[in-house]
């Protein structure tokens, strides 16, 4: 039994399955961030002030709390990656596979960046005592950068096996194997964008 | 044993082992049934909770006989419920009722069984995670029991998981968020391949159109779960960090519970989760529902032997209710002390939604209109359906409406209202369904006779548990009350209607025994159909031959000619006309 345009697009819709898939995938997580953006919005609008007090210490912005520097940095760091992961996939588009395994293993390798970074952020604010159940500041910080840390280390294990043993599939079905590294492209540029929406909102506003 | 053959020569004959077929089967038809005895089970469980509970409203503070004492001593000493275990109870009567019983049936067992067959798919577009997203709903459903026998017992705060009361609820409040994060999770996974499925896979000419009602509702349906669930979701991550990390999301500053300040910064909202759940639960009933239509709108169509009245307009309200049900979820939080602005945008979008309500209702009554009507064990229970259907929906109207909501609100009312959706509605649905597509999964069908006495029996018993309901509810009588409203002089006059409600309850569960020794005794020893015994039009029972239908169902790829409900077509030798027929007679359906 074959499951139709599961490599091919049908010609009504102009889409093979995954990419449909994975669309609505995307729809649903945005309903996911959306939520928790609405929470965040509802909490900031009921706080008489933000990030206010924080272990007896009085902040008036959130800069004085993050680190912006550190956090402009994580966002080139992803964008680059939503740069190299297209590289990757147009590599496929033209047949080479050695140049597809250098700019997918760059997008990895800047995925990884960013975790480690993150980790160190997150770090700084734990020696210090700073952790979710010390306001809602803080609560708001770590579950969403923490939900969006998830995310990123979901797309680091997909693209590790697209880069690695999926890679395989190369050999066997290229077009299906370029359709898989296009989906997990789709879904790198969600997470970065996830991002780049969640930088400005709880760094510097 | 022509789809072996033909099976065969697709792609090579290769024996499947026992658990490769039965248990992790990526075969749509064998996880449709797999979903379909889960969630039969998890409703029976439900409901088993539920005459326990029984027990306590009508006895209040009476032992249970026998029952009573299987259970120990911290939730029925003596054979009397605690207040905490009838707590427990009702919140795990709902959440599994709703969550692992009929969603999984109404979409994970019909859904999957017959939508890729009435779209002449080969199967869901993607098996794998198809399969994935049974052992995920599964591996929730565990979670959920389990539940039960951790210290301090299952989720207290009720299916609706309301803050503070939830936060500091015991672990198996946590069980909770981690149950329904699988559950979620599944129903995300189910949503994105129903949807995937139908956009992609619909054979050549079974244009949108052409779609049966039911597909439509499928269609519909999971657009609601994949859009609504997620802020659930976030809620839920929520709620656990406050649980877990001690957060205060849901927590007020200076809670003070049982006379003690909380240890918690605070500087939450409890109305936050009360948005974030109703932005899910409001869509979430209309999961419940519009399955439950769509089943029923087939059978109309086949038993009155007429298209569908105002196919269109049925199809254009069911995508309009799909939308407004995204933007009416504050009707369910009218007492909170919102603005009157607010209040009278959700009073006006509650009314808005229930147009598209009465225009289905309406025309599958008119549907009935001059048919020559089959009284077949399926047409009587979607005959049932219709007014239980009526009289749920007709009696949300005055909650949408804030003036008689704030007397209603949390009181039995309430509870009359969507029992009448859910249980004479929605579960009589299913159950047509279920008569109605067995013989598909068999090749046989369920004893008629007694089908009319689970019939009868059923609907007789649920008209007499909940019609109740609106009476005690006029009166005031609130809902989750451990001593069914014994301590309000006000509630006195209405209370004996609980003896009558429990019995019928009881009675109802005994009825139930009926149907499931049907459903089983006729898998081996029902009576033997052909192929297409209710002479249907829809692809699943003309373009396919008798059980077991092969992976793959379909010997070669019907095409589509016509519409889904091609009856007593005008010129035609047969009173049907299935949608791959061809003919120069195509679609007759007068564009309304
Ligand atoms: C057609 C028009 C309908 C209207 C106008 C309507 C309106 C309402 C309103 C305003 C409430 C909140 C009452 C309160 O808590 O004070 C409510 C509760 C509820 N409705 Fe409906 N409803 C309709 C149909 C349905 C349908 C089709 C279902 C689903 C199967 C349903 C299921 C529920 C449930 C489960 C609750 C109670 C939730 C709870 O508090 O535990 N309703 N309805
Ligand atoms: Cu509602």
């Amino acid at each position: 039994m074959e499951i139709p345009y599961t490599t091919t697009a049908r010609p009504d819709t102009g889409l093979y399955n995954a990419k449909i898939g994975i669309w609505l995938f995307l729809a649903s997580e945005v309903m996911l961030f959306g939520g928790l953006f609405s929470a965040y919005i509802f909490l900031r609008i009921g706080a008489p002030e933000w990030p206010g007090t924080i272990l007896g210490e009085n902040f008036a912005s959130s800069f004085d709390v993050l680190s912006v520097p550190i956090g402009t940095f994580n966002t080139m760091v992803l964008i680059a990656s939503s740069v190299t992961v297209v590289m990757a996939w147009a590599q496929l588009m033209l047949k080479d596979f050695k140049k597809f395994r250098y700019y997918m293993g760059l997008t990895i390798l800047l995925a990884m960046v960013f975790l480690v970074v993150k980790g160190f952020e997150y770090n700084d604010k734990f020696v210090h005592g700073y952790f979710p159940a010390e306001g809602t500041f803080l609560a708001v910080y770590f579950t969403l950068t923490g939900l969006h840390g998830l995310h990123v280390l979901g797309g680091v294990v997909v693209m590790a096996y697209l880069w690695g043993p999926g890679a395989k599939m190369w050999e066997t079905n290229p077009q299906q194997f370029t359709n898989r590294v296009e989906v997990a492209g789709l879904y790198w540029h969600f997470v970065d964008l996830v991002w780049i929406f969640l930088f400005p909102t709880i760094y510097l506003l | 044993m022509a789809t072996t053959a033909s099976h065969e020569t697709s792609h090579g004959h290769h024996e499947e082992s026992f658990w490769r077929k039965y248990v992790f089967s990526t075969d749509h038809k064998v996880i449709g049934i797999q979903y379909g005895l889960t969630s039969l089970v998890f409703l029976f469980f439900g409901f088993t909770l539920i005459m326990l509970m029984r027990w306590q409203l009508a006895y209040p503070g009476e032992p249970i006989p026998i029952f009573g004492f299987l259970f120990g001593e911290e939730t029925m000493p003596g054979g009397v419920m605690l207040p905490e275990f009838y707590n427990q109870l009702g919140a795990m009567h709902g959440t599994i009722m709703v969550f692992l019983g009929i969603v999984p049936l109404a979409v994970g067992a019909f859904g999957n069984y017959v939508v890729p067959l009435q779209i002449g798919a080969p199967d869901m577009a993607f098996p794998k995670l198809n399969m994935a997203s049974y052992w995920v709903f599964f591996c929730g459903g565990v979670v959920m029991l389990a539940s039960f026998w951790f210290p301090g017992g299952a989720a207290k705060a009720g299916w609706t998981s309301y803050p503070p009361l939830a936060n500091i609820e015991t672990t198996g409040q946590t069980m909770w968020l981690i149950g329904m994060t699988f559950l979620i999770t599944s129903s995300l996974l189910g949503a994105v391949n129903f949807l995937t499925t139908i956009i992609q896979l619909r054979a050549p000419g079974m244009t949108y159109w052409r779609m049966s009602f039911f597909c439509w509702s499928q269609f519909v349906t999971s657009f609601l779960l994949l859009l609504a669930f997620p802020p659930l979701q976030a809620a839920g991550i929520l709620q656990l960090m406050d649980r877990v990390g001690g957060t205060s999301f849901f927590m007020p500053t200076g809670l003070v519970v049982s006379g003690q300040a909380l240890d918690i910064a605070g500087g939450g909202s409890p109305l936050l989760w009360q948005h974030l759940f109703w932005f899910l639960a409001h869509p979430e009933v209309y999961v419940l529902i519009l399955p439950a239509l769509g089943i029923v709108a087939d059978i109309i169509a086949n038993n009155t032997r007429k298209p569908l009245w105002g196919f269109k307009s049925m199809v254009y309200a069911l995508i309009f209710l799909g939308f407004m049900s995204f933007i009416v979820w504050a009707h369910h939080m009218f007492i909170t002390g919102m603005g009157t602005a607010i209040s009278t945008f959700f009073q006006l979008t509650t009314m808005i939604i229930s147009i598209p309500s009465v225009i289905i209702l309406s025309a599958l009554f008119i549907s009935l209109w001059g048919g020559a009507i089959r009284f077949t064990t399926p047409m009587l229970f979607a005959l049932g359906f219709l007014p239980m259907f009526g009289i749920g929906g007709l009696t949300g109207l005055p909650l949408g409406l804030a003036p008689p909501d704030i007397h209603l609100h949390d009181t039995y009312y309430v509870i009359g209202h969507f029992h009448y959706v859910v249980a004479p509605g929605t579960i009589i649905a299913m159950f047509a369904g279920i008569y109605y597509w067995f013989p598909k999964m068999t090749g046989r069908k369920m004893n008629d006779t007694l089908a009319k006495i689970h019939f009868w029996g059923t609907i007789i018993c649920m008209n007499l548990i909940f019609m109740p309901m609106f009476i005690q509810g006029m009166a005031g009588v609130s809902r989750r009350l451990w001593d069914a409203g014994a301590q309000y002089t006000f509630a006195e006059p209405t209370l004996h209607w609980n003896v009558t409600m429990s019995h019928a309850a009881w009675l109802m569960g005994i009825i139930q025994f009926i149907f499931i020794w049907n459903l089983f005794y006729s898998i081996k020893k029902g009576e033997k159909v052909s192929d297409n015994p209710w002479e249907a039009t829809t692809l699943e029972w003309s373009a396919t031959t008798s059980p077991p239908l092969g992976h793959g169902n379909f010997e070669v790829v019907p095409t589509v000619y016509r519409d889904a409900y091609e009856y007593s077509v005008p010129g035609s030798s047969k009173d049907f006309t299935p949608q791959n027929e061809p003919g120069e007679k195509e679609s007759v359906r007068e564009e309304a």
